[in-house]
């Protein structure tokens, strides 16, 4: 890929530990607190974090589900491609619960907004805060701001932000690409 | 990215194959939506659909309001009795009026063969056919399929014998479609007389035999017989009718293998299958009305999707 890169698989690893030890110095051992990834790219990001604390930090029970927020976003009828949704895995109420959404890039926040409307189904949450792996800044369309984020960037709107995980592509890094530029 | 290939949901006989799997891969999600706490998502807020019943039904009616509140939709209801078309008014009257007040999508059941058609040509707007008279039922045989689907895993291969008034059924006709379009075998079975002619022609094979057909089959659909759509007699008497054609524990568990039941409802308990097979593990009839939900959640939510801002 000719495009910039933002992160390599080494500083993703880095960072992926701090955010971690971040989320236990608030959460604690996690009884009362539940990670919720975000569709589609999210999830994964949600997974790594928890491989983590299970393996690294001997955090047990870890409640983890996965939040498809295709039904509630402010976008349908206005795109050009239609919207496919993705399961959504929560097995769990979140009532009362401390949630963590985890997402790996922060654009506009609509994705977060329709987010905070979809976890509604599932309860009242006793908080809600945000973990992503890159922070695009002064591209927000809502006040919302991350609680916890890997890296920070500034791109302007022809580029876009892309994240890959050995999961789904054969290596974890993060592009920025020019959308134009083919 | 996958979009439904017709623009109205007229009969599964304008359908492919890849529209039944986008419409069963979205009422997948739809049915884990019904099975939250809280059955609702906002996709739907700013449409309006109008539900018009030119004739009498109970569970699609309800069913299509629940899948249209589910999603947010305002909705309208109108029942042909009561209303202006008894005072002389034109279906295209009607309709383009109930449009005029900005309605988005028309759900509508009417009991003359190829209303829908007819309507689709003649007013601008998304229409979903909730049976015409004798010809289609597309949404009945959608949820049928995705029950067969989710209790034997997939339809393709599966035989499946469809039972009774086959001349009168909209069900029958649109299942043939449905089923045939992905893959499965399809029998009818019933007395000769409501076996309407050239029924071969769409590719299904034709049995009198009930116990023969049962031996064949891995799912047995089993339809009413609407009496209110016959002028004449079509079988000696529902005694006969039933000893020939009605569904009991006794001949189930004769069979050589386990089949699944169906029945769209309304139920003649005791005529076309007793209440122990209604009752059974076997027969699937109380899920095919919960995926009926589901099922209409994805077809209002596909068309609504083509109506652009």
């Amino acid at each position: 890929m000719s495009d910039k890169i933002l992160l390599n698989s080494k500083k993703i690893q880095i960072i992926l530990q701090r955010l971690a030890c971040q989320l236990i110095e608030n959460h604690g051992d996690f009884s009362n607190t539940v990670l919720i990834g975000l569709q589609p790219r999210g999830t994964y990001f949600a997974d790594r974090i928890a491989t983590i604390l299970k393996d690294d930090y001997q955090i047990k029970n870890i409640d983890i589900g996965k939040l498809d927020i295709t039904f509630y976003r402010d976008d349908f009828r206005r795109r050009e491609a239609p919207l496919n949704a993705n399961s959504t895995e929560i097995n769990f109420l979140v009532e009362d619960k401390k949630v963590v959404f985890i997402d790996d890039v922060l654009f506009s926040g609509r994705s977060i907004n329709a987010a905070l409307t979809a976890i509604q189904s599932y309860g009242r949450p006793k908080e809600v805060e945000l973990l992503v792996l890159v922070d695009r800044r002064f591209s927000r369309h809502l006040p919302i701001q991350p609680d916890y984020k890997g890296a920070t960037v500034d791109v302007i709107n022809e580029e876009k932000v892309l994240v890959n995980w050995g999961e789904n592509t054969t290596e974890d890094a993060v592009y920025i690409i020019n959308k134009n530029k083919k | 990215m996958k979009t439904l290939s017709v623009q109205n949901l007229l009969g599964i006989k304008h359908l492919v194959k890849e529209d039944i799997d986008l419409i069963f891969e979205t009422a997948d999600h739809f049915k884990e939506v019904i099975n939250r706490p809280i059955k609702k998502v906002p996709s739907l807020r700013d449409i309006t659909i109008a539900n018009l019943f030119f004739e009498n039904s109970t569970r699609t009616k309800l069913s299509f309001e629940l899948a249209e509140k589910r999603l947010s939709a305002d909705v309208i209801n109108f029942s042909a009795s009561g209303s202006s078309v008894k005072k002389g008014e034109t279906l295209i009257d009607t309709v383009n009026n109930i449009l005029s007040m900005k309605v988005d999508i028309v759900v509508m059941r009417h009991p003359n063969v190829g209303a829908h058609e007819f309507l689709a040509k003649h007013v601008n707007t998304k229409i979903i056919n909730a049976g015409d008279g004798t010809h289609e039922h597309p949404t009945q045989a959608l949820l049928d399929s995705f029950s067969i689907r989710e209790k034997l895993g997939s339809v393709a291969g599966k035989k499946v014998v469809i039972v009774g008034d086959i001349l009168h059924s909209r069900v029958a006709l649109s299942n043939i479609y449905a089923l045939k379009l992905q893959g499965a075998e399809v029998k009818v079975c019933g007395p000769v007389t409501l076996i309407p002619k050239h029924i071969e022609s769409l590719g299904v094979g034709v049995e009198t035999n009930l116990r023969k057909a049962l031996e064949w089959a891995d799912v047995a659909n089993m339809l009413r017989v609407q009496n209110e759509r016959m002028d004449i007699n079509y079988f000696p008497s529902t005694r006969e009718y039933t000893q020939l054609y009605g569904v009991d524990k006794k001949l189930l568990n004769s069979l050589n293998s386990e089949i699944t039941i169906m029945h769209p409802g309304p139920i003649n308990r005791g005529v076309e299958i007793t209440s122990d097979v209604a009752d059974s593990d076997q027969a699937i009839i109380l899920n095919q009305v919960e995926n009926g939900v589901a099922i209409r959640m994805a077809c209002i939510y596909l068309l609504a999707e083509q109506i652009k801002k």
